[in-house]
């Protein structure tokens, strides 16, 4: 069942060193509160753009995240610098809230080389599409940076329907037994393309799975942006403290298609989406920050331009630069090439220069 | 007529009805239909004791398959795409090939895998690939690949009705760029018999999926320059249908090998191997592979480069035809 996003705060499943929820968390000041507000809308733009080009032929299929924002933003928020992250499809911008150039997830979505990047640049590792398949990767690095004697954590995204995998239980397993520095950020949004979680697990909560491995979790409301970066933040400071991986179950609601090339017309609840829709992460978040008074008239619609205007121009620079040489298949395959590859190369490039 | 796509629904709508025990299982088959609508309309029609969208897990959809086909079921399985089924490789090579065999022939394990596959339609990483050397290293496992629609009903209800395992891959490329007159009814293209797709005299062009196209295509640029080309569809993978491609080589003293998958130990090397055992004295020059390259498939944005071409094709003929 997916809890309406109404009737879940935050409720730990396995007992944590609990803190009193209040509307701002501890240490978030007001320039991290619009920091957040920043990072979702330049999310927002990034989706609302991507799906618009994608409609115009500019992108190849795209998977939307819009409403997803407050869970993306929030959880990287509470991340240190040398932390890393494991994005799935669904998290493909994440690495803008990092500094990676937008050309650059713009060129994975066009099917470029140029969107092929270095996850060391930003501590973003590169898109994961087979579901849950990178969870165990993001254990593994988490145990390898402690092994190493460095204190940085990892955290992962990943979907309601990645707990069905292997990848995923088999990962959990590891990150239980190796008290990996490891935050497991789960997706619940409802839906597999198609499949809803009632369908897809026999489990009450998503967040009950963790307890099979011993690994404390906790659920909370994946729309509030501040909930999520509190439960992201509470858990790095047990992995540092050398107290293992935790689990977040961060609970939305899929409010648009699994990706430009789905029909959800077939099998969703127009209804229920437009209702969720009223309840977006973002709008949400505005009206709090109004609230507290952080948030001056105008300004929330002056962002969204001016994260839109940087979208649009990031676009042109990649619509108009000259393309990669298609030799870079070859030349980022291997180290050292089989002498076969380097063959193939050289056959590449001179018809490459003879068209 | 029919595109390739609705004519694997057909089947599956045909061979559902005829058979009670064929069960199709996999993610989003159901009220979606697949993300290709492969099994669109079936839950409708059959309901889902006989359509089920499950978990998201491939191993797990296999893995079921297999206690399923122990308990007397025929097992459907959709893989959502090529690389998707990786995960299930597992359940393929340790026990849906072995079963038979361990069980000293008692048990029947008619299951089978379909699943789109190949590139050329701009998707994103891991959409595109091409698996079937995997699936046909694997002992006790048969592999089809159909290239028109009329053989992706044929085949696939052949597949199903097998007492063996077999793979069906779909080339998501034709899904629906082709269209073709598809028989009515229960309709069975029997596995392991090539097709001479296009009849030629002065090299044999094998082909299977989607390279077929790129074949004929090549036949009709060499035909320009006034050469003959045979095109030979494999259509069936394993069992291999070695009579139809040596015949074909026995005539044309030539043959050019076009597979999309990477080049080294892919399908093509066990064409190429077939003809240095039976047909080295008919050959009046090498046997060339055009395949994919040996890196991992490109962003699609370059993917045309990575394609077996009809340049490229025909760069192989002329190399082979100016080798005498």
């Amino acid at each position: 069942m997916v809890p309406s996003s109404a009737q879940v705060l935050r409720s730990l499943t396995v007992p944590l060193s609990s803190t009193q929820r209040s509307p701002v968390p501890a240490g978030l000041v007001q320039v991290d509160l619009l920091g957040l507000h920043r990072d979702m809308t330049l999310l927002r733009a990034f989706d609302e753009q991507a799906v618009a080009y994608q409609g115009q032929g500019r992108l190849g299929t795209y998977a939307i995240h819009w409403g997803h924002e407050a869970m993306q933003a929030g959880a990287l928020r509470a991340l240190a610098v040398g932390d890393w992250v494991f994005p799935s499809y669904r998290e493909s911008a994440i690495g803008l809230l990092r500094g990676m150039p937008i050309e650059t997830v713009l060129a994975w979505w066009r099917g470029e080389p140029a969107g092929c990047w270095n996850p060391y640049a930003q501590g973003v590792a590169n898109i994961c599409v087979p579901i849950g398949t990178h969870v165990p990767h993001a254990v593994g690095f988490a145990w390898g940076a402690r092994k190493k004697g460095e204190d940085t954590c990892a955290l992962v995204f990943f979907g309601d329907g990645a707990t069905s995998e292997g990848a995923f239980h088999e990962g959990l397993t590891f990150a239980g037994v190796v008290r990996a520095p490891v935050v497991l950020l789960c997706n619940n949004n409802g839906w597999a393309i198609s499949t809803p979680v009632s369908a897809q697990s026999g489990a009450r909560h998503l967040a009950d799975k963790a307890a099979g491995y011993g690994i404390p979790a906790v659920t909370v409301d994946g729309g509030d942006v501040l909930a999520v970066y509190e439960a992201t933040r509470e858990a790095l400071e047990r992995a540092r403290a050398g107290d293992g991986p935790t689990f977040i179950e961060a609970i939305t609601y899929r409010m648009a298609s699994h990706a430009t090339a789905d029909e959800p017309s077939l099998y969703w609840d127009a209804e229920r989406v437009s209702d969720e829709r009223q309840r977006e992460c973002l709008t949400r978040y505005e009206q709090l920050l109004r609230e507290l008074g952080v948030l001056a008239d105008g300004e929330a619609e002056q962002r969204r331009e001016e994260s839109r205007a940087a979208v649009r121009a990031a676009m042109a620079v990649v619509e108009s630069r000259p393309p990669t040489p298609v030799s870079v298949m070859f030349d980022t395959a291997y180290a050292v090439p089989p002498s076969g590859v380097l063959r193939d190369r050289d056959d590449v490039e001179r018809e490459d220069h003879d068209r | 007529m029919k595109t390739l796509v609705e004519a694997v629904n057909d089947a599956l709508h045909v061979e559902l009805e005829r058979d009670p025990s064929v069960f199709v299982l996999g993610e989003d088959v159901g009220v979606l239909g697949g993300v290709f609508r492969a099994t669109a309309g079936l839950t409708e029609r059959f309901g889902s004791e006989r359509c089920f969208d499950t978990p998201l897990a491939e191993a797990g959809i296999v893995g079921t398959a297999v206690g399923l086909a122990l308990a007397g079921w025929r097992p459907v399985c959709e893989m959502q795409f090529d690389a998707f089924s990786y995960p299930a490789l597992d359940q393929v090579i340790t026990h849906v090939g072995r079963y038979r065999a361990r069980s000293g022939g008692a048990v029947q394990m008619s299951l089978v895998l379909r699943m789109p596959y190949g590139g050329g339609v701009r998707a994103p990483e891991l959409h595109q690939d091409s698996p079937e050397a995997f699936y046909v290293h694997a002992p006790g496992v048969k592999v089809v690949v159909p290239s028109t629609p009329a053989d992706a009903k044929g085949l696939l209800s052949a597949a199903i009705r097998d007492p063996d395992p077999v793979v069906v891959l779909e080339p998501k490329r034709l899904y629906r760029s082709v269209r073709g007159e598809v028989p009515e009814g229960e309709w069975l293209v029997p596995l392991g018999q090539a097709r001479v797709a296009a009849p030629g005299e002065d090299v044999t062009l094998i082909a299977y999926g989607a390279m077929v196209g790129v074949a004929l295509d090549t036949r009709a640029a060499l035909a320009e320059e006034g050469a003959s080309a045979e095109v030979i569809d494999l259509r069936t993978l394993k069992p291999l249908d070695e009579d139809t491609v040596l015949a074909s080589v026995r005539k044309t003293g030539r043959a050019v090998i076009v597979q999309e998958a990477p080049r080294t130990c892919g399908f093509g090397s066990e064409v190429a191997a077939l003809l240095a055992e039976k047909a080295i004295f008919d050959l009046r020059g090498p046997v060339l592979r055009v395949t994919g390259y040996d890196v991992p498939y490109p962003s699609f944005s370059i993917e045309d480069t990575y394609l077996p071409s009809v340049r490229r094709v025909r760069e192989a003929v002329r190399r082979v035809v100016e080798f005498e």
